[in-house]
């Protein structure tokens, strides 16, 4: 009697097992660029950026050639890379407070250069790997070790939306915002996951898909109650969409 | 090919360009600026690229960037941006990546000025960002001596996968001097399999990396860079000594402060006073040697520099109690006179000579 193989774990992705707490959704963002990896047969030919953050790991997870990056840096050690190997693929993976906060500079840079990367933004509206600290993404209202009564908009201002201002910058190519909280929309973050490397492949510019993604240990919610809080609180702020799409454009 | 008429600055960038530095990202400051020019220039012309980065910060982490695949890359700045470039020296030296940067000096602290210093150096000797480290620095007195330093830095950089520091002060930045590119000396180096180019079918997955989580790894690690730190100590040593066989004081001094003191040395001879000079080209390693040679024959020894007294904690150190050690320097962009230098060495080494002239 001969099996039929219906799934199996994609090989852009190591056999190490992740760190992730339970309910995280990094875990799924991970697999979702592993398969459009192995599904563009370029895992040979890319190099990726791990960030600072709870996802600082990844180079133990992603099955390419990879490097880690300073708090925040990512994007200009990819600049580094790209520029020298401008045939590989290469991508950064980094976190809302490493992406938002310390290294916003980086990245409107390199959109602004138009760098031939993609850029896997994680926004979980915390800092997950310190504790549960507030980043520029967290909501008005949402409580965090460092808004213990809540982010107040004429204490901490508001939370900066990172889709919507890179997509203003002419260096970007290819902008999307997407989420991971349920199945529907993990297909549809795949899809723009995948855009985000057929743009670099096009040589096109700077690629960026932001994934709302949640962090239940520093939410203070459980796995299921996270799920619906990135659908009845994050996507109302962070509205999900294609912010840019020069391809398309033309 | 014969001599050429350059500036400090644009010699240094020429030099690491035939050393087969292709890469260079770069923040503009002054006194360093033509350096940064010249690369903006010149790299094209190699097949090269020269990427104007929007920091000092992003500059260092491209830099680190390039150097994991594998090539030449070098970057600049001075002190304020230099400052800014620690942690990803840091991460360099953590992730044992090679790469040569070079701080060209300037008034500090704070935005200071941009008259040429030597007060950087506790931070390019004694670490400068976080964690237990060493960093080969070298540092040129001349023009011709750029050259040679600069082909030298990106070698042990290579040789020991570490960031090499090329110090020099605004006055060698910015002086003119004639100096010829001769034949590039090409040395043995370990062959770069660590780089991440992408796995391409030649083997397993490359990682870089300074994270290690478990204290006893990180415990391991730090031991083997501290062997590597040693091997450095022992072989990358470089100085030069100016007539100290007979001397009965030894100046130190180094970059262009050096050629100042080697003036007033002149002068103090003709005076019958028996002064030398040790010259530290390799700043860390710290030459040694030469003190101890000549610490329990000599009376003293007297640092001159522009801060206000590092490098004499070196000597201090080297001395070890054997003999005096005294200090004279300059600081905030204030240059050294050779007359200054000299009624130093007089006050010192010709006290009472000089006291008893004074007195008729
Ligand atoms: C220069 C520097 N500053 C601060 C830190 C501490 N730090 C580590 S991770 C982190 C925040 C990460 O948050 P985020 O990027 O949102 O990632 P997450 O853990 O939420 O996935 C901070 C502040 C650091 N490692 N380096
Ligand atoms: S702390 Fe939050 S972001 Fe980090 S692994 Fe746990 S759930 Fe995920
Ligand atoms: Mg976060």
């Amino acid at each position: 009697m001969s099996m039929k193989t219906v799934f199996k774990k994609t090989t852009g992705l190591t056999d190490n097992p992740t760190h992730y707490c339970p309910g995280c959704t990094h875990g799924i963002i991970h697999r979702l660029v592993g398969e459009v990896l192995e599904e563009m047969d370029i895992l040979e030919e890319t190099i990726g950026v791990a960030s600072v953050g709870c996802s600082v790991l990844s180079y133990e997870y992603f099955n390419c050639d990879m490097t880690q990056a300073a708090h925040g840096r990512a994007p200009a050690v990819a600049t580094g890379v790209k520029r020298v190997l401008p045939d590989r693929f290469v991508f950064t993976y980094q976190g809302d407070g490493d992406l938002a906060s310390i290294g916003i500079s980086e990245v409107i840079h390199a959109a602004a250069r138009g760098e031939k990367i993609t850029v896997i933004f994680v926004n979980n509206a915390i800092y997950g790997m310190t504790g549960g600290q507030m980043a520029p993404t967290t909501l008005i209202g949402q409580k965090t070790a460092t808004t213990p009564f809540g982010r107040d908009e004429s204490i901490q201002g508001l939370p900066i939306k990172v889709c919507e201002m890179l997509s203003t910058l002419d260096g970007a190519a290819y902008i999307e915002r997407v989420s991971a909280h349920d199945v529907q929309h993990i297909q549809k973050a795949k899809r723009a996951i995948r855009r985000a490397f057929e743009t670099q492949k096009k040589g096109l510019g700077f690629s960026m898909v932001e994934i709302l993604s949640t962090c239940p240990t520093n939410w203070g919610l459980d796995p299921y109650e996270s799920l619906e809080w990135i659908k009845d609180n994050m996507i109302p702020a962070y509205p999900l969409g294609v912010y840019k799409n020069k391809e398309g454009a033309e | 090919m014969g001599k050429v008429l350059m500036k400090g600055n644009e010699v240094i960038a020429e030099a690491a360009v035939q050393a087969g530095c292709k890469y260079f990202f770069g923040y503009p400051i002054t006194p360093q600026s033509e350096l940064v020019a010249y690369m903006a220039r010149r790299l094209p012309e190699v097949g090269g690229l020269f990427l104007q980065a929007e920091s000092e910060i992003a500059a260092i982490n491209m830099v680190y960037g390039a150097a994991g695949t594998g090539v030449r890359v070098m970057t600049s700045s001075s002190s304020p941006g230099f400052s800014l470039k620690q942690e990803g020296i840091s991460y360099l030296v953590g992730s044992e990546l090679p790469a040569v940067v070079v701080n060209i000096v300037r008034g500090g602290p704070g935005l200071g000025n941009i008259q040429p210093a030597q007060s950087d150096y506790f931070q390019v000797t004694k670490g400068g960002g976080h964690g237990d480290y060493n960093i080969p620095v070298l540092a040129p007195a001349s023009l011709q001596e750029i050259v040679e330093l600069t082909n030298e830095a990106f070698d042990i950089a290579d040789r020991y996968r570490t960031p090499v520091i090329l110090m020099g002060d605004g006055m060698l930045g910015q002086m003119m001097e004639p100096v010829e590119f001769g034949e590039r000396t090409h040395s043995e180096l370990p062959e770069k399999n660590w780089a991440t180019t992408g796995t391409r079918g030649d083997g397993p997955r490359r990682i870089i990396t300074s994270l290690e989580l478990n204290a006893q790894s990180l415990e391991t690690r730090n031991a083997a860079l501290q062997k590597k730190f040693a091997r450095i100590k022992e072989n990358e040593v470089r100085y030069e000594t100016y007539q100290t066989d007979d001397a009965d004081y030894i100046m130190v001094a180094f970059g262009t402060v050096a050629r100042i003191t080697m003036n007033a040395i002149s002068k103090a001879r003709q005076e019958g006073i028996k002064v030398g000079l040790i010259r530290p080209i390799s700043l860390w390693p710290f030459p040694e040697k030469p003190f101890l040679e000549t610490r329990d024959v000599v009376k003293g020894y007297i640092s001159v520099e522009m801060s206000a007294g590092q490098m004499v904690e070196d000597v201090r150190l080297a001395v070890n109690g054997h003999a005096e050690v005294d200090f004279y320097g300059r600081t905030g962009g204030v240059v050294p006179t050779q007359e200054e230098i000299y009624q130093k060495i007089l006050s010192v080494a010709g006290g009472s000579r000089y006291e008893h002239e004074n007195s008729f």
